[in-house]
């Protein structure tokens, strides 16, 4: 390596930390103002930068090219912060008073659905816009061409910086967003209209992440993998940062595209007589900063410690064992489940989608026992299902291992990485924890994505095939059903175990848990590390069953229908996730198949659930009954 | 007796904290240019009554009105441009922001037919001569004293009709109180009605003309504010009728 090559890579590591920088600084704006994490923030980057290879060209030919791209960026930043300001006024209106849970989830929604919007619009290929007038060549730097785009990308993210800084500290609307970000209520006492200023900041925060994808014209196509690529950056930098610095998302842009650059720059490193290949490193690199930094401060460069906020929506009933007519039922079921490979006789899919179904279900059950009882909600819980998958599919098929050892592989391979994820996850709540979840969900997912000699890159592993006798579909089944049961009774066990209600007394009120002696990061971590652990059961019977593992298996797609699931069946209820998990399996195999457009239908099914039954589908039904 | 509607007429007003009932049933009138203590014991539902008029607590009444107008369908902020200042029990200054930046966050166009004269920057500091010194200065950085001042004039530059006072004197300096209470009676002198809530009379006995005592939520009785300072033990008697009559 070459300090040429170097320098090069660091001008193209301030270019890359400019795009990530503005993507973070709204999400961190709105955050701070309305309370909401914006997991569609970057649905917005994504708009806008198809907003602008449609707009340019349009823009170009009636003024010319220069004027038509430059407009182009700026019109799709006008329209990403008009759309931005339609959601809030349409959407986030309803939910601002909503559990955080329910928050996550419908913006999620709008993650789904915006992508759906856009693959109707503008199809499924990339578009490639049009190279930026003026900036498309390069500049002569030490014998190397910098590209002068990126040079100038590089200088747009301390310019940006030092204009938010400038209209947060000297107008009335900054102050505005400083007093808010601090005392909304107060605020309002003073005689300022907060809806109003809500609906400013989210068109701000989102006119800047459309500005940020637009600026990508000549950089890259428009896409649709990009709204959660860069969602799952920006959650790594608003986490390393701090939630609402702004100073903190410019300093950990830099800091993360630095490092990742660096390792680009350093490509092949010879270490004690292992040959590295630390370009390939970039996102365990990336892992390795925010692990870092949590480590030194748990709550960013520049973050505060959140406040004890007292838990919102309403007061839940204490978890019950199972009355005599419960555990009927639950045998009933069983019964059924059991039989249903006599069923298969008749229909040969019954016994496909009951083993769907099941794994579901204990994905499902694993998932609750962190959000119910944990009150913890994870958004990537799909990386133990894969780090199951994986080991499972890798130890069956390198390594030859017989079906049990394989399957047993993959559980620890999960419950390992969930005690490494864990151990730092369970360090934060709410909604820090949500999205650092989600980016360790991210970086397994890249990982399986990229180490194709594991791996098998974006093809996975194929040839899972277990050994007989599991290897008819019966076989399998009934192994399938012996594991899910087995883990949804180890799971009821422990709820109402000791360990269970100190799972749920350190939900209710960390502090008052704290005074009665229980270690509360102890107590969740293990909690964590227990969830993962069944969640890659799931994942391993998923990779026997499919006969093959892919990264597309284990995307986020799959953590947030454990969330469904869940919601379906209602988060205070043990028997819940089981009936979610059944229903959305039914849902999906039924209808969803049917539409290209299932991921955005399935948005809308969240977004009625969020706004229509806030206590999930069971819980709705119960009130219904009780009002009746 | 006056004739003409009071500024401030509230009757059977319940508020709630998410699912717990606070408020029972309560009500009580403050007329123009009057002071008026709300007293009882901590937790009877002093600053519940207070968040309940400014719309921070979910509410219900008969009759919650300002001016004739009603308040109990309006969003907090739509109270507050109606004339009412609030200043809460914490002070809840903006911790990051400068006195200057906190008073002009404060500042409003006076209300639809306020009859008091407005009130600029210079006459704020001049009420309050501790905190010209200090414009620049974080709010995080200011004493209690210094912060209770500084709410009760981010409150004054909004142009209120009513002042809202939630336990002013609270976790002050005697100093400060003192420097308060003559604030105060300047305010009352000026027109200003106020509705002070206090825990220990003596503020209040220097400015109030009428006191309602709060227990458990709901109306006690009430009476000239010369009856209670005599006696401000929990359960004492006042004046045996719990309808206000003015």
């Amino acid at each position: 390596m070459s300090f040429e090559s170097l320098l090069f890579q660091a001008v193209n590591g301030f270019a890359s930390a400019s795009g990530l920088f503005l993507v973070a600084a709204g999400l961190s704006i709105i955050f701070g103002v309305t309370r909401i994490v914006n997991m569609a923030h970057g649905s917005f980057y994504m708009l806008g930068l198809y907003l602008a290879v449609t707009l340019a060209p349009l823009l170009g030919e009636v003024f010319g090219g220069a004027l038509g791209f430059w407009g182009g960026i700026f019109g799709a930043a006008l329209v990403t912060a008009a759309l931005g300001a339609l959601v809030e006024i349409v959407l986030l209106r309803r939910i601002y008073a909503a559990p955080e849970l329910y928050q996550l989830l419908a913006t999620f929604a709008l993650l789904l659905i915006i992508n759906d919007a856009a693959l109707y619009f503008w199809g499924p290929e990339d578009i490639l816009g049009p190279r930026a007038p003026g900036l498309s060549g390069s500049v002569e730097l030490l014998g190397r061409r910098l590209p002068e785009y990126d040079i100038f990308l590089a200088v747009i993210g301390p310019l940006v910086l030092l204009a938010l800084h400038l209209i947060l500290t000297r107008t009335r609307f900054g102050r505005l967003v400083r007093a808010a970000t601090q005392d909304r209520e107060m605020v309002a006492a003073l005689g300022i209209n907060e809806a109003a200023l809500f609906t400013a900041v989210f068109a701000l925060g989102t006119g800047i992440a459309g500005f940020g994808g637009a600026l990508q014209m000549a950089r890259e196509p428009a896409n649709l993998a990009l709204d959660l690529s860069v969602l799952g950056d920006a959650f790594v930098v608003v986490v390393v940062g701090g939630m609402g610095s702004i100073r903190g998302a410019y300093l950990a842009a830099l800091l993360v595209a630095e490092v990742k650059a660096l390792c680009t720059a350093l490509g092949l490193v010879e270490i004690g007589g292992y040959a590295f290949n630390m370009s390939r490193l970039t996102l365990v690199a990336e892992f390795l900063v925010m692990a870092v930094v949590l480590v030194v401060r748990p709550h960013g460069l520049f973050g505060r410690p959140q406040p004890v906020q007292a838990r919102r929506g309403e007061a839940e009933a204490p978890l019950m064992p199972l009355d005599r007519r419960g555990r009927l039922i639950a045998l009933a079921v069983l019964v059924f489940f059991a039989g249903v490979p006599l069923l298969g006789a008749f229909i040969s899919y019954a016994p496909v989608l009951a083993l769907d179904m099941l794994i579901a279900a204990l994905f499902a059950a694993s998932l609750h026992l962190l959000m119910g009882p944990g009150g913890l909600a994870s958004f990537g819980h799909a990386a133990y299902f894969g780090l199951g998958a994986y080991g499972t599919a890798y130890a069956a098929t390198v390594l030859g291992l017989p079906t049990p050892l394989a399957l047993a592989v993959g559980i620890a391979t999960a419950a390992a990485g969930a005690m490494l994820f864990g151990w730092f996850c369970v360090r934060l709540e709410g909604v820090y924890f949500a999205m650092l979840t989600l980016a360790f969900a991210q970086i397994v997912w890249s990982i399986a994505h990229q180490s194709e000699e594991v791996t098998g890159g974006s093809n996975g592993l194929f040839g899972v095939w277990p050994d007989p006798p599991f290897d008819s579909a019966n076989g399998l089944y009934l192994a399938a059903l012996a594991i899910t049961v087995i883990g949804v009774v180890l799971i009821r066990r422990l709820v109402f175990s000791p360990f269970g209600l100190a799972l749920r007394a350190s939900r209710d009120s960390r502090l008052r848990a704290e005074a009665s002696g229980i270690a509360v990061e102890k107590v969740r971590w293990l909690a964590f590390a227990l969830a993962g652990l069944l969640c890659g059961a799931a994942g391993g019977l998923f990779a026997f069953a499919k006969g093959s593992i892919s990264p597309e298996a284990i995307s986020v797609g799959r953590s947030i229908d454990g969330l469904v699931m869940v919601l379906l069946g209602g988060v205070h209820s043990l028997m819940g996730p089981l009936i979610g998990a059944g229903g959305l399996t039914l849902l999906q195999d039924m209808v969803m198949r049917e539409s290209p457009y299932w991921r955005g239908l399935l948005g809308l099914l969240i977004l009625a659930i969020v706004l229509l039954f806030p206590s999930g589908l069971a819980g709705g039904l119960r009130r219904m009954r009780r009002t009746s | 007796m006056s004739t003409t509607t009071p500024l401030l007429q509230i009757e059977g007003l319940d508020a709630w904290y998410g699912e717990a009932q606070i408020l029972f049933g309560l009500s009580l009138q403050v007329a123009a240019g009057e002071a008026v203590a709300l007293v009882g014991r901590n937790g009877a539902g002093k600053s519940t009554t207070m968040k309940a008029i400014i719309g921070l607590v979910r509410r219900k009444a008969r009759r919650l009105t300002l001016r004739g107008a009603d308040l109990s369908a309006l969003p907090t902020h739509a109270i507050a441009r109606l004339g009412v200042g609030y200043v809460p029990e914490d002070r809840r200054i903006f911790a990051e922001l400068t006195v200057r930046e906190n008073l002009d966050l404060g500042r409003r166009p006076r209300p639809p037919g306020a009859s008091l004269p407005g009130w600029s920057m210079d006459a704020v500091f001049d009420l309050f001569p501790q905190l010209a010194d200090m414009r620049a200065r974080l709010g995080g950085q200011m004493s209690g004293g210094e912060q209770q001042m500084l709410a009760v004039a981010r409150a004054l530059v909004g142009n209120p009709t009513l002042l809202l006072l939630d336990e002013p004197s609270e976790g002050v300096a005697p100093i400060i109180v003192e420097h308060m209470t003559r604030a105060l009676v300047r305010l009352k002198a000026g027109g200003l009605s106020l509705l002070i809530s206090e825990q220990s009379s003596d503020l209040c006995a220097a400015i109030c003309d009428r006191a309602y005592r709060i227990e458990q939520g709901e109306l006690r009785g009430h009476g000239p504010m010369a009856t209670l300072a005599a006696d401000v033990s929990p359960g004492a008697p006042l004046s045996p009728s719990t309808a206000p009559t003015l």
